[in-house]
């Protein structure tokens, strides 16, 4: 009874195909708007998770002033000092490297190419803290980070801007009128997602960048790797403590330094997308709905339309719940079809759309198969009123219908 | 089922419509038996309340008062659910306006009935076909009603009817949407059902029609006014030739 009432309610749609597509039309949208936007909206968090663990795992970031952005890390903050980090990395327990970072942003020249960037002065600690392996080459050599010497380590677009793509090892690099020598090339790690070029990177000791090309001996930021089974809470106490020490703060007075943990961050801004994916789902699923209501009505029409029809049924004998059912599952028939064609609908937009807006795009199940199940409940939500009305007919009445 | 009490046996069966001053009083009161095997003839005026009455034989309507006993059992109380289990079981039904479903074919419009008795497609297939023979329209399963001309739909209709071997076949006015000649097919048609032993129960305000009959109940104003047996029955056999003729 049930498969026949399945091929009847098939039937049926086959025979007013266009008016059934019409009818689910809202479905299609609703659950294909609501896959696209969930699966956008994760991807997004997902790459500004990548992003941020690409700055670094369990690192903290210590910069001058009392918090970042706009009014912070004003003149009355005095910069950091490379013995901080030192100091910093023998005192404190649960930190695996602490490297001191200073930037400047200048010309750089090689092979009568220009080209206009930023400089980073720091230690082979740098490369553990940001997350960089070499791709070919070698880091400095102590002797190299206390003379000063003018070595560098550049990024894949340095290299290819610059030297065609060609070995640039033991090749000159003009920093700021400094002949300086390339002695590696880091790994490429691609694309950021704030859409900037992480490769765009060139790394000297700091003692040469100070001297050379900034002629002060300040440290812009300190970056701190914590081993990641330490309690970070702890740490971050004990640090701003050493801090504060170092900074010869008395009781009373403020950090005049910020300490930003990416992990904080990661989540913060993954937070932020998050509640966005939500909204915008929400947003969908009301048009979901809406689609449910377009079912319901055309089901009402298809009643109307086939009183005689149910009247007849009615008279050879159909039982009240056999013709409920027979419209109930039409509707659920229709609307999971309804879906079925947004799901289908929804890959291809999730993976155009996500191409467009270079967020990475993950197939996501939970959501599929939520929307989908979600449109065959709207086909019994909306079903169950226009099936009842159907059942409910008396069937001389429908029979006499014009 | 008694020895003494008949196939069907209406008691003071009325039917109002409405309420208070804007009743209408469809039935005042049936006392009407009809044996198994009868070809029964309703005529009357219209408003008379033969079609009332077909309903309430039928158990499509429930009579507001009065006895109805069907096989010896009392009916006229049932639910609606339990009337439309007697309906599959017992009775065949057709109608004026033939009442096939469109764009579907002769054989699943056959098939139909069955489909509520949870008949397995296989059983359902051969006794659809089975039932379009009986009707003169075998290799005409797969037309749709708008391929069908008027007479060859109401013999769908009443294919769909047998296809139950109901008891009773309860037609309203079955050729009121026929011609002449396809209207006497239709007769033949049921006479020979009736043969077959199969009772029927036909309105009709055509005398032409209710000659077929073994019996003519002439109904006015709700009651049956004379009740008279048709000793020479227009013979089933009389249009065979006709039927025949445009089968071939």
């Amino acid at each position: 009874m049930l498969w026949s009432t399945l091929l009847l309610a098939l039937r049926s749609i086959e025979r007013n195909l266009l008016r059934s597509f019409l009818t689910v039309l809202g479905i299609v949208i609703g659950v294909s708007a609501v896959i696209t936007m969930v699966t956008l909206g994760r991807g997004a968090t997902a790459a500004v998770q990548a992003q941020i663990a690409g700055l670094g795992t369990n690192l903290l970031m210590i910069r001058p002033g009392q918090r970042m952005g706009p009014g912070g890390g004003g003149a009355t903050a005095p910069p950091f000092k490379e013995s901080d980090a030192e100091l910093i990395a023998a005192q404190i327990s649960g930190i695996v490297a602490v490297a001191p970072e200073a930037r400047a942003a200048v010309t750089l020249v090689a092979g009568g190419q220009n080209w206009s960037s930023s400089v980073v002065g720091s230690t082979n600690a740098w490369l553990q803290t940001s997350n960089w392996t070499l791709a070919s080459g070698r880091s400095f050599t102590d002797a190299e980070l206390r003379a000063g010497a003018a070595v560098c380590i550049i990024g894949t677009t340095i290299q290819r801007q610059l030297y065609g793509g060609a070995d640039p090892l033991g090749q000159q690099l003009r920093v700021k009128q400094m002949p300086c020598q390339v002695i590696g090339v880091f790994k490429s790690k691609g694309q950021g997602s704030f859409g900037n070029d992480q490769d765009e990177v060139v790394l000297m000791p700091l003692k040469t960048l100070q001297r050379r090309v900034t002629g002060n001996t300040n440290v812009n930021t300190l970056l701190v790797s914590m081993d990641p089974t330490s309690d970070t809470t702890r740490v971050k106490t004990a640090l701003s403590a050493q801090l504060r020490e170092m900074r010869k703060l008395a009781r009373t007075d403020d950090d005049n330094f910020n300490v930003l943990d990416t992990r904080q961050l990661a989540d913060t801004m993954s937070g932020t997308t998050q509640v966005m994916t939500m909204l915008l789902g929400a947003v969908a699923a009301v048009s979901l709905l809406v689609g449910g209501i377009g079912v319901m009505n055309i089901m009402l029409v298809s009643v109307t339309e086939r009183t005689r029809e149910i009247g007849l049924r009615l008279a050879i004998g159909a039982l009240e719940r056999e013709v409920l059912l027979q419209f109930l599952i039409e509707a659920v028939v229709l609307a999971s079809l309804g879906g079925l064609v947004g799901v289908v609908l929804a890959s291809g937009a999730s993976v155009l759309l996500a191409q467009l807006m270079r967020v990475p795009y993950v197939f996501q199940p939970d959501i599929n198969l939520l929307s989908f199940v979600f449109s065959a409940g709207i086909g019994v939500l909306f079903g169950y009123f226009p099936a009842r009305r159907a059942a409910r007919m008396d069937p001389i009445e429908a029979l006499r219908h014009e | 089922m008694t020895a003494t009490s008949p196939f069907i046996r209406l008691r003071g069966i009325t039917k109002v419509y409405g309420e208070g001053a804007a009743a209408f009083h469809a039935l005042r009161g049936v006392d009407l038996d009809i044996e198994r095997g009868e070809f029964v003839a309703i005529m009357g005026p219209s408003g008379s309340g033969k079609s009332t009455a077909l309903n309430v034989l039928g158990c499509l309507d429930r009579p507001s008062g009065g006895q109805y006993l069907f096989m010896g059992a009392r009916v006229e109380a049932l639910s609606r659910d339990d009337r439309a289990r007697l309906r599959r079981r017992h009775f065949g039904f057709v109608f004026q306006g033939f009442n096939l479903l469109a764009r579907t074919s002769a054989r699943e419009n056959v098939e139909l009935p069955l489909l509520y008795r949870g008949e397995t497609a296989a059983r359902r297939r051969a006794a659809a076909a089975r039932a379009l023979q009986a009707v003169g329209l075998a290799g005409w399963e797969h037309h749709t009603p708008a391929e069908l001309s008027g007479g060859q739909q109401q013999r769908v209709a009443i294919a769909r009817a047998i296809v139950t071997e109901p008891s009773v076949l309860l037609a309203d006015e079955p050729t009121g949407n026929l011609d002449s000649q396809r209207s006497h097919e239709i007769m033949a048609f049921l006479a020979g059902l009736n043969d077959q032993g199969i009772t029927v129960l036909m309105v009709t305000h055509e005398p032409d029609m209710a000659a077929y009959a073994h019996r003519v109940v002439r109904f006015v104003d709700g009651v049956v006014a004379s009740d008279e047996r048709n000793l020479r029955p227009a013979a089933a056999g009389s249009h065979r030739a006709a039927v025949a003729a445009e089968l071939s």
